[in-house]
């Protein structure tokens, strides 16, 4: 009987050993789920404005939140929702690459001279929400991205600094910039209707 | 400051990212040139009808579940499929300890295998209760009847067991978890009626067997092949577990893990019971 009591006792060492790995792993999965998960929408938006379609947004969105999952002992806390929207952003740009030939963004040459705006034309446009995501839409992605992630995910500009990779200064010019374009694109589309 | 300073601060000044003397400044500026005005209300204007809700794209609905079973699916690849390699080394390199204890695991399971079925008994009495359930759950999947009762709201499958049975096993929901919880059947295992909880991970099917320990019948907590399946059982609350699948050791111990885990919570009580 001795032995019998030896061996359960063994029996319960290893289980737990086994089981403790596993633990380990549901622990990391949960704490997981539950600081980078709540994040979906925000990471479905941006994939879906960088990718213009359903599909390959959330396609990349699916291989984001794999590399985020294997990254994630590497995140020591902070903005969880940043730290996500820079891994769906790296993944989307690096198939966006893969789609394109590799350009170099200029930012001189998507800069343009504002036009003469029409007030009202513009009013009216602004309040045409189809109208705005069609504007969205024509811009170049660097612009695109800093209008997502600052009018609708109300980053500040260095947090977009940081998802983007590029310094503060960038971050403003291209705002500046972004809705310039965005102004001349609702303006020009009613000119065309006139 | 002039119209220049003031434009290139513009989206700043916007944006509530400009300094308590420079936010000043602009103001200043704004009050009184009318052109930059002008451009300040425009895009003011701009700012704030992009914070309409339509232009957010909403999360489609399947996404979430697709993406938590991916991770779980992750959880483990590493180990045999991805990089078989790189992980052993990493292994050696950690932890050699864990080879020292399998080669002495090795041996002991060698003298204990031999030292059970010279002196020990209720281990046969194992062995034919892990056949027992295999052959159950082989029948529930030919004989087209996995299920008695099917699963349709969190407190349906419990009370049906209960007119049936003189315990209550317990009926956990895994969905979240990626374990589809499909429904619940009566079987018959070790000379008496038990009760066979069942769900599903993709398309494999996990039969769960739950029954009252015998006190004089000493099992232990094992993880074999029969057949070409995988049991695992385990012992919580007085109650003998058993899960079999055609599922992986590993995916079938993560189950067991979760309903230990759960049963704990839903219990409520011992020293394990805590939130996840």
């Amino acid at each position: 009987m001795c032995s019998g009591n030896r061996l359960s006792e063994r029996r319960v060492f290893v289980r737990g050993r086994v089981k403790g790995k596993l633990v380990q792993e549901y622990d990391k999965r949960v704490r997981f789920e539950q600081l980078i998960l709540p994040h979906l929408e925000a990471a479905y938006n941006l994939a879906r404005w960088l990718t213009h379609n359903d599909q390959d947004a959330q396609d990349m969105v699916q291989d984001a939140y794999l590399r985020a999952f294997r990254f994630f002992p590497s995140f020591h806390g902070g903005d969880s929702r940043a730290w996500l929207l820079t891994i769906v952003r790296n993944t989307c740009y690096t198939w966006l690459h893969r789609q394109h030939t590799d350009e170099v963004f200029d930012e001189e040459i998507h800069d343009i001279e504002a036009e003469n705006l029409n007030p009202e034309a513009l009013e009216m446009h602004l309040l045409d929400q189809q109208k705005l995501k069609e504007a969205i839409e024509e811009l170049p992605t660097e612009f695109r991205e800093v209008i997502v992630l600052r009018e609708l995910e109300e980053l500040s500009y260095k947090e977009i600094s940081s998802i983007a990779h590029v310094p503060v200064g960038t971050v403003m010019s291209r705002l500046a910039r972004a809705r310039k374009r965005l102004q001349n694109y609702l303006t020009a589309r009613s000119k065309e209707e006139e | 400051m002039n119209c220049a300073e003031a434009q290139s601060l513009l989206h700043a000044y916007i944006d509530a990212e400009l300094d308590v003397a420079n936010s000043l400044e602009v103001e200043r500026h704004l009050q009184r040139c009318e052109d930059c005005r002008r451009d300040y209300n425009d895009y003011q204007a701009l700012h704030s009808a992009l914070k309409g809700e339509t232009l957010y794209f909403q999360v489609p609905d399947l996404l979430q579940k697709r993406i938590q079973k991916s991770l779980r699916s992750d959880e483990e690849i590493p180990a045999s499929v991805q990089q078989p390699l790189k992980h052993v080394f990493s292994h050696v390199h950690a932890t050699p300890w864990s080879w020292l204890a399998a080669a002495a695991l090795l041996v002991f399971a060698f003298f204990g295998i031999w030292g059970i079925t010279r002196f020990w008994s209720p281990i046969n009495g194992q062995h034919s209760i892990a056949q027992q359930v295999v052959d159950s759950h082989v029948r529930s999947l030919m004989a087209n009847h996995l299920i008695d009762v099917p699963f349709s709201n969190q407190h349906n499958i419990a009370p049906w067991f209960e007119g049936k049975l003189a315990y209550s096993p317990p009926v956990i929901n895994l969905n979240a978890q990626g374990y589809t919880l499909i429904g619940g059947r009566m079987d018959f295992v070790d000379n008496q009626p038990v009760a066979a909880i069942v769900y599903k991970c993709g398309n494999h099917v996990i039969n769960f067997f739950v029954w009252p320990t015998n006190p004089s019948n000493h099992t232990s907590d094992t993880a074999m092949a029969l057949q070409g399946y995988n049991l695992v059982s385990w012992k919580a609350y007085n109650m003998n577990c058993w899960a079999v699948s055609d599922l992986n050791l590993t995916i079938l111990h993560q189950f067991a893990t979760l309903i230990d885990q759960h049963t704990d919570i839903a219990q409520g009580a011992g020293p394990s019971a805590r939130g996840p």
